[in-house]
């Protein structure tokens, strides 16, 4: 019997699960750190810029995109993009949107797994007793001197989200994915609020306190201009637009995919868009810092957040912090955790969906089996990550997948759709059915502006430099030669900064093989998504003859 | 917390919370056309 089509249940619910797939855990972790790490109040300028002339018209290019490849029965990128034009190549640029999706979900549907952990935990008051900086070594499994790690209980929690991912993602669209977004995106903003709340209402006669919280709000709103000079600060927040928004993945083109030909996207995008800004810059920018802030002081939230990551501040302080808040300590832990849950959650359905839809229109699989074979695929890669963690396969993971991916796809996605598709194509099919009005000048971003903003921060991944740009540039004219950052695309893949580069030391592998064989398995990847597609098309022109 | 950084805040704020709520709203006030439906005119 042929599965019924899919489609949104309700608007409302199209846009929670739309902004569910947009807000994750970079919102409430990785914006305030950044935040605060570029220029404070400075930052929130080139932030704000970046979304309106490369967020915005990255999601319509987007919600463009899906609505009009399912319009021919295709709901995942690599038939999306082969109905943009003549060109057969097309359909290996939408190969990135199989690509990202499966990859990055493997690794953070682990980290969803710690979040879910951490609620449990939280609950029964283990970090009453237990340091979780003591705690979350032994929980990943790792051990002095190796890189290897097989932690059991780290595992049970993986498997018990994926299972969690792959039930709903079998439920189908409706019953699944809405339902999902529709129960988690409100307790997800009502645990947020609460939490903003009571860390801001600290006081420094509380015990335990020993700085206003504002002090850590001010930390991250102080506009420290001299930052909108630096090129670092707009790449930071270049960069940071593409994650929150979950943009250059191929999730957003897989749910549009299922909207009607006449159906709005303009205004659903917009509301999505701006509904993850509310989450991340009203709420994320209000819980993790001031709370941090109110028990450690300024000083160490600085140097916390040095490195523009809000991970260890999330993971490992505030959890001892929710200790000084007596018997709400339990609930607000699992008021945290609980939130990045739901953050995570619906953004891993999200990576889902996409490699269901592949499977079930080019393979004929149902729905049921490809959930099945993408819990399968995402454990294999997952554990992976969770296996070599200490080696840092995870780190490559979270390089190769979730970040440079994104960009080298975004930046193929507009310049086809703008100059292959052709703007007038591109500006017609965003507007039909739009409940709202596009400002004409959009139609000129789109073309010219958004490709190029990307193009920047794509050059910027892959030359940045180790210290300042202008630096960098002086020393290049000064035939010292360019200083690559060892975290920059060409520092990453010539191991710069790497002094003693070797795969073994005394018969053990290292962490640069770690490293390479993680990079071996993602191109390994690819090359298999590739071939996937050429065969589906194979038999698809071979049904066609017959 | 200081000045600029409590104008800083107002204003983002602002403006963030007036475009959610505006086009949030509008969807909610809008119905879904549809598949089939012709668009608006």
């Amino acid at each position: 019997m042929a599965e019924k089509k899919q489609q949104w249940g309700t608007r409302v619910g199209l846009v929670l699960a739309m902004a569910g797939n947009a807000v994750g855990l970079g919102n409430f972790l990785r914006f305030p750190a950044q935040a605060a790490n570029n220029g404070g109040g400075a930052f929130l300028i080139p932030y704000l810029i970046s979304f309106v002339l490369m967020g915005i018209p990255l999601l319509w290019v987007e919600w463009a995109i899906g609505r009009h490849g399912g319009l021919f029965g295709h709901h995942s990128a690599p038939g999306m993009f082969d109905r943009l034009g003549k060109q057969k190549w097309l359909k290996y640029v939408g190969v990135f949107g199989l690509f990202t999706n499966l990859t990055v979900a493997a690794y953070y549907a682990y980290i969803e797994s710690w979040t879910l952990s951490y609620v449990f935990h939280s609950l029964i008051g283990t970090f009453h007793s237990v340091s979780p900086t003591t705690f979350f070594p032994q929980y990943l499994g790792e051990h002095a001197n190796s890189i290897f790690a097989l932690p059991g209980e780290a595992m049970f929690w993986f498997v018990v989200t994926l299972t969690l991912n792959v039930w709903i993602l079998s439920r189908g669209l409706e019953k699944g994915i809405e339902i999902a977004a529709k129960i988690g995106m409100p307790l997800l903003l009502g645990f947020g609020a609460i939490l903003a709340v009571r860390g801001l209402f600290l006081h420094t006669t509380d015990p335990g306190v020993v700085q206003s919280p504002l002090a850590g709000l001010g930390f991250v709103w102080t506009p420290k201009l001299s930052g909108l000079k630096n090129p670092s600060t707009w790449l930071a927040a270049a960069g940071q637009i593409f994650f929150t928004l979950s943009v250059g993945m191929g999730s957003i083109h897989c749910y549009a995919s299922y909207l009607g030909k006449n159906q709005d996207i303009a205004l659903n995008a917009a509301s999505a868009g701006w509904m993850n800004e509310f989450v991340e810059v009203v709420l994320g920018g209000t819980i993790l810092i001031p709370i941090a802030t109110a028990y450690l002081g300024l000083n160490a939230v600085q140097a916390a957040t040095a490195g523009g990551s809000g991970f260890g501040l999330g993971f490992l302080t505030l959890p001892t912090l929710f200790q000084h808040w007596g018997w709400f300590a339990p609930i607000a832990g699992a008021l945290w955790f609980g939130l990045l849950f739901f953050a995570g959650i619906t953004s891993s359905l999200a990576m889902g969906q996409p490699i269901l839809a592949f499977f079930e229109d080019e393979y004929k699989v149902r729905r049921t089996r490809a959930a099945i074979l993408f819990g399968i695929a995402t454990f294999a890669l997952g554990f992976i990550c969770v296996w070599l963690y200490a080696g840092g396969s995870f780190d490559e993971f979270d390089f190769w997948s979730g970040t440079f991916s994104l960009v080298l796809f975004a930046l193929g996605e507009i310049f086809i759709f703008t100059w292959v598709f052709g703007i007038d194509n591109a500006w017609g099919e965003l507007n039909r059915g739009a409940d709202m009005k596009i400002p004409r000048i959009f139609r000129f971003v789109m073309k010219y502006v958004t490709p190029l903003f990307i193009a920047v921060v794509f050059v910027g991944a892959v030359f940045k430099p180790s210290g300042e740009w202008g630096d960098a540039i002086v020393s290049l004219f000064t035939g010292h030669g360019w200083p690559f950052a060892p975290d920059s695309v060409i520092g990453k893949i010539f191991h710069i900064g790497v002094t003693n580069y070797v795969w073994f030391q005394n018969g053990q592998p290292t962490k640069d093989f770690v490293q390479d064989l993680t990079r071996m398995i993602l191109l390994g990847v690819f090359i298999l998504l590739s071939v996937l597609v050429w065969f589906a098309w194979k038999r698809k022109e071979r049904e066609a003859a017959q | 917390m200081s000045r600029e950084a409590w104008i800083m805040l107002i204003c983002t704020w602002s403006v963030i919370i007036f475009f959610t709520a505006r086009f949030f709203i509008l969807v909610l006030k809008t119905p879904q056309r549809g598949a089939d439906d012709p668009p608006p005119q």
